[in-house]
This record gives structure tokens, C-alpha cells and sequence, in this order.
């Protein structure tokens, strides 16, 4: 016991001297947290757009007045011909353009049927999609006020979206943040400081000694176990404090599910160490085999749904997109452990599964 | 010192270790005697680190009985653990750990007590003189340093034996004669020494040394006998010789 804890002072000194580490243990959640936060966000405020209004009537000029007081838009120039409408996208500050047809309150009463067009610039199809609804909703937000008492069957529904009230982007990226970080700290900084003993060399004279290799690579995680927790609690509070993500939910609950997933990720960073003796492959197996999948196929941006069945596939065997359902449940709808022990049992299963492989290669390594 | 009637220390009987098809330890058999310094030559790719490792428990062997400080390698590998020390040709110590941490974080997995880890650096650093370097880190000292200090460090234990491989490897000359100085000591102290290297000088300060050829021992004396045999004036005519009878 005496010589393991030995073991783990060195670690913990190895890990404060080294600013870098430093930096990617505790200024990378708060940075990342941040922009994430800010910077990346699918609500579109402000956007810049051109109206060709060929009537400029009563009705034209109000439907105008809607759209750009809404929020979303601003008017960036009045059209006068069609010509100017390539013209002004191609400059690049205009993402829609929005033309009303001639004669349109004429044609509105007359016949019921006045042209209004909508050019979106879909070289950014996201937000050229989100820009279109959002002025087709204006429009026909102003056809049921128009035809309010005319019109005598109506359905009109009433929205409410639970456990994110203000649908808020941040609530979605906490979770996956957590997802994300625990598994680049757990999984890359295990398996980079395994394999720099192998390349110092300093490895052989550790499995000279009498202490036994599984004490080795515990003394190896142990830290990262406490760094990483200490990251999700960062994560937890900062989410709360500056973006309001509240905690519905256990936190002990949470605590404890953020615990596996942790040993989940150390147990996949001893794997990556055995398959490598160097750090550079370490750190590319972390990032590019673990990050773009943990990005890219949990479920944190990208909704699952809407994947190809094979990527999909894909996707149940992450073990991030477990424990991103896991918070979420927790955290924004506050269920209790019965809803996500179906997840939880899968992410122990991964880190058992890990666990094994590790030994399994670790002696054929010996041998 | 080399005394025939002394007791076996390391005893191997027909090593074989086998990569797939290649074989890079073929029926090694050799004694080694309490309190000898063995030296164990061979070109690079002879077979050398495979051997050491094997008896330092790195590796397991693919065949054959090998006994280590009385205890059987595949029986009582924890015993010989405890009884050996090991240093590398990387003087394996921490680059950003002081001279003292480093001391201190070798001589406490092998379970000496923090008194005498103390009692056991002082000594050290007086001794290599180092003493204002007890709080500098591994990065910023000499290499010739770091080298005496690894080697210092892999016998803090005071262990029956300890395995050096290529310990030489980079250091100039003169501290390279420095370190012999050092072998030498833990030699007198009672501690078997079995090391490898590819500098024949340095195989003339060995008691006895076996001359590896590609996976088998090709002679095993003292310097003085293979000299003789081989007619011979330095040890590199007669690793040469023997690398030639190979060629043909």
C-alpha cells in the first residue's frame, strides 16, 4: 500500500508540473464549455434579408412590418427589380430574399390567391431551412389573423416543450460536453502517460520491481479518476451558473453515473496504451478513433434518427451516447436510477469488456 | 571477482526464446558465480537484451530451467524481483522529477522505509557528489550524471544482483572509465553484476564473459583464457575471430 501511494505522489507530480496537462485538465471544460455555449447555437438572430416588394400595398407593407420585427431578420435592402436579386446574394451578406408578387392585396381579396416568394441562399442549408420556416410561420400567422372570424374550422395547437421550456441550445451541449471531455481526459491522458513510461523506458524498470503490473496501471489512473471527476463537477456547475442548465435530478445520481463513465473511458485509455508503445499513436487513436465518433455519432449534435441504418448501427455501440441519454435524464427530466439502468448496465458491460481485452493483451505483450 | 568455488547465482540450462520462426536465444547455458561482474557481448541482434530481459522477468522464455538468485523464474518470479536490480541503456529516470524525488520514488517501490530512503540519498549524493543537485530536476543535470544515478538507483535496494543493459551507450569515455569505478564498488559490496555491451574495452574489466553469435554462445571465460585461446592481444581481436568463424 505504502509503495503504491508512492506511486501516486509521483503521478500527481508529473501531472502538476507538466502546464500543458494543466491546461487540457481544467482550461479546456471552462474554454470549451464556453463556446460551445456561446458560440454554437442553432437559433438564428438578426439574419440579413432583401424584400422585392413589386405591389407595395397595405397588405405587403404589413407582412413586411411582421417579419422584420420578429427578431430574426434585418432588412439589409429594398429590391427594386429581379435583376438585383443574384446580384445581392452573390455579394454574401444576404441569406433570403423575400418578393412579394404584383398587385398582392388586389389579387388577396379578389381571388385568394396573392404570390409571395421565398429564395433562401442554401450554400448554408441549415440556416437557410431554419430562415424559410421562420417566415412561413410569420405568413401564415398572418393568414389566421387575417381570416379570423371567416374561417370556422381551425386547428390551432398549442405547443409547450418540456424539460427545455425556452429550448435552449446549451441544455443539449452540457450533456454532450461532459460526454465528450470526460472521455478526452479519461481515455487520452491514461493513454498518453502509460505509453511516455514506455518510451522513457522507465515501463521495464517498473515491471522489474516487485510492484505487480495491475498496481502500476491503477497507480496510473487513480489521478486521472479524481481530475476528471473534479472536470464533471466543473462542468456540472458552470452549466448551472452561467447558462442555467439546472440539475432536476439526483446529483448524487449523477455523480455516481459520471463515476462509471469515467472508468469506462480510463479502462478504453489502458487499451489504447496496450496496443501502443508510442505517445503520438496514443494521441491519435484518442482523438480521431474516440473524439469525431463521440462528436459525431452520440447523439450530441447530430440527432441518431436521422442516420443511415448502418451508422446507426454504429452509434449503439458508443459508449457516449449512453451516458449523454444518462445525464440528460437525469438532469433535465430528473429520473431516477430505474429509467436509465438499462444504460448504465451497458456502460458497465463496456468497461468490463475493456478491462478484459487489457489484461488479455497486456500478457500476450509480456509474453 | 570471479571465484570458481563460489555458489551459482544464475544458473540457465538450455534457454530458447523463439519470435514466430526466429530464434533469438538458442539453448543458452551458462552459470553465473556470487559476486562476479559477467559481462555478456554480442554484436547488435545477437540475442543479448532478449536474454536479459528474459532473466529480469520482462519476458518469459520459450523453453528451458532458469534459476535467478536461488529462486525459479516461472515459479518465483516475485522473489526475484525483490533480489535484482535492473538499469537500462535509457537510464530510465524521471525528466521532470528532482535528483531526491526520483531516489526517493525507486527506493520506495521497493518498500525501504522513508528513514532510511534519507539516510540512503544523503549517502548517495555525497558519494557522487551531487549534493547541490538534490533539488534540481532530471532534465537539467549532465547526462554522465544521470547515468551514475540510474545506476545508483537500480542497486538502492541493495539487491543480490543487478542487470545492466548497454549501460555505456553515449557517455564519453572518461566517465564511461568513471562508471566502471562505480561497477566495481558494488561488486566489492558483495552485488553480482551481469552486463551487457558492445565496447570490447570494457569487456577486458569483466571477471568472465560470454561472447553471444547469433542466438548462441560462441565462448565463455575469462578475458585472459579467450585471449590465450584465441591467440589473441585484446578482447576486440577476439570477438572478432569469433565473429569471423561465424562468416564462414
Amino acid at each position: 500500500m505504502k509503495r503504491f501511494l508512492g506511486f501516486v505522489v509521483k503521478e500527481f507530480y508529473h501531472i502538476f508540473r507538466d502546464y500543458r496537462t494543466l491546461l487540457i485538465l481544467f482550461g479546456l471544460p471552462a474554454i470549451q464549455l464556453l463556446l460551445f455555449g456561446f458560440v454554437i447555437t442553432n437559433e438564428i438572430k438578426n439574419a440579413k434579408i432583401a424584400i422585392l416588394d413589386q405591389s407595395r400595398d397595405e397588405v405587403t407593407r404589413r407582412i413586411s412590418e411582421k417579419v422584420l420585427s420578429s427578431g430574426y431578420f434585418i432588412l439589409e435592402k429594398n429590391l427594386r427589380s429581379s435583376g438585383e436579386i443574384g446580384q445581392v446574394f452573390r455579394q454574401g451578406n444576404v441569406k433570403l430574399v423575400l418578393i412579394f408578387g404584383p398587385d398582392f392585396a388586389k389579387n388577396l381579396d379578389k381571388t385568394g390567391n396573392a404570390k409571395v416568394q421565398i429564395i433562401g441562399d442554401a450554400s448554408d442549408p441549415n440556416t437557410a431551412n431554419i430562415l424559410v420556416n421562420y417566415i412561413q410561420g410569420i405568413l401564415s400567422n398572418y393568414i389566421i389573423s387575417l381570416n379570423a372570424e371567416k374561417i370556422p374550422l381551425q386547428i390551432i395547437p398549442e405547443v409547450r416543450m418540456l424539460y427545455n421550456g425556452q429550448m435552449k441550445g446549451v441544455y443539449m451541449m452540457v450533456p454532450g460536453l461532459m460526454a465528450m471531455l470526460l472521455m478526452l481526459i479519461s481515455a487520452l491522458m491514461t493513454s498518453l502517460s502509460i505509453t511516455k513510461e514506455k518510451e522513457l523506458g522507465t515501463m521495464e524498470l517498473l515491471l522489474v520491481s516487485p510492484l505487480k503490473p495491475v498496481q502500476i496501471i491503477i497507480g496510473k489512473v487513480f489521478p486521472y479518476v479524481f481530475l476528471a471527476f473534479a472536470d464533471a463537477c466543473i462542468i456540472i456547475i458552470l452549466g448551472n451558473t452561467v447558462f442555467g442548465v439546472p440539475v432536476v435530478g439526483s446529483v448524487a445520481l449523477l455523480l455516481a453515473e459520471s463515476f462509471l463513465f469515467i472508468c469506462m473511458a480510463l479502462s478504453l485509455g489502458i487499451l489504447i496504451s496496450t496496443i501502443t508503445n508510442s505517445q503520438q499513436i496514443a494521441m491519435m487513436i484518442s482523438l480521431v478513433a474516440l473524439m469525431l465518433p463521440t462528436i459525431l455519432l452520440s447523439g450530441f449534435i447530430f440527432p441518431v434518427e436521422n442516420m443511415p441504418l448502418v451508422l446507426q448501427w454504429f452509434c449503439h455501440i458508443m459508449p457516449p451516447k449512453y451516458f449523454i441519454t444518462i445525464i440528460k435524464s437525469i438532469m433535465l427530466q430528473g429520473n431516477g436510477f430505474r429509467h436509465i439502468a438499462f444504460e448504465t448496465g451497458i456502460l458497465a458491460g463496456f468497461t468490463l469488456l475493456f478491462i478484459f481485452i487489457s489484461v488479455k493483451k497486456f500478457r500476450i505483450r509480456l509474453a | 571477482m570471479y571465484r570458481a568455488e563460489a555458489e551459482n547465482i544464475i544458473v540457465v540450462k538450455d534457454l530458447v526464446k523463439k519470435f514466430g520462426s526466429f530464434i533469438a536465444n538458442d539453448h543458452l547455458s551458462f552459470e553465473v558465480k556470487k559476486g562476479e561482474i559477467f559481462g555478456f557481448l554480442g554484436a547488435n541482434g545477437a540475442g543479448k537484451t532478449t536474454a536479459i530481459k528474459i532473466l529480469c522477468g520482462l519476458s518469459y522464455p520459450t523453453s528451458g530451467s532458469l534459476n535467478v538468485g536461488g529462486f525459479d523464474i516461472y515459479r518465483e518470479r516475485e522473489k526475484i524481483k525483490k533480489n535484482i536490480g535492473y538499469m537500462s541503456q535509457k537510464f530510465s529516470l524521471y525528466d521532470d522529477l528532482t535528483v531526491f524525488e526520483n531516489i526517493r520514488f525507486y527506493a520506495g517501490i521497493y518498500g525501504l522505509r522513508r528513514k532510511v530512503i534519507e539516510e540512503r540519498a544523503s549517502g548517495l549524493m555525497e558519494k557522487l557528489d551531487m549534493k547541490e543537485a538534490r533539488d534540481m530536476l532530471i532534465r537539467d543535470i549532465p547526462l554522465g550524471w544521470k547515468q551514475k544515478l540510474a545506476f545508483s538507483v537500480a542497486i538502492i535496494h541493495n539487491p543480490k544482483i543487478v542487470f545492466l543493459d548497454e549501460p555505456t551507450g553515449g557517455v564519453d569515455p572518461v566517465t564511461r572509465r568513471q562508471f566502471w569505478d562505480m561497477i566495481f564498488e558494488a561488486s566489492r559490496e558483495g552485488i553480482t553484476v551481469f552486463v551487457t555491451t558492445h565496447y570490447m574495452d570494457e569487456a577486458e574489466y569483466c571477471d568472465r564473459v560470454s561472447i553471444m553469435v547469433d542466438g548462441k554462445i560462441a565462448a565463455l571465460d575469462t578475458p585472459e583464457k579467450l585471449k590465450s585461446i584465441y591467440g589473441a592481444s585484446s578482447m576486440n581481436e577476439v570477438f572478432l575471430k569469433l565473429a569471423r568463424i561465424k562468416v564462414e
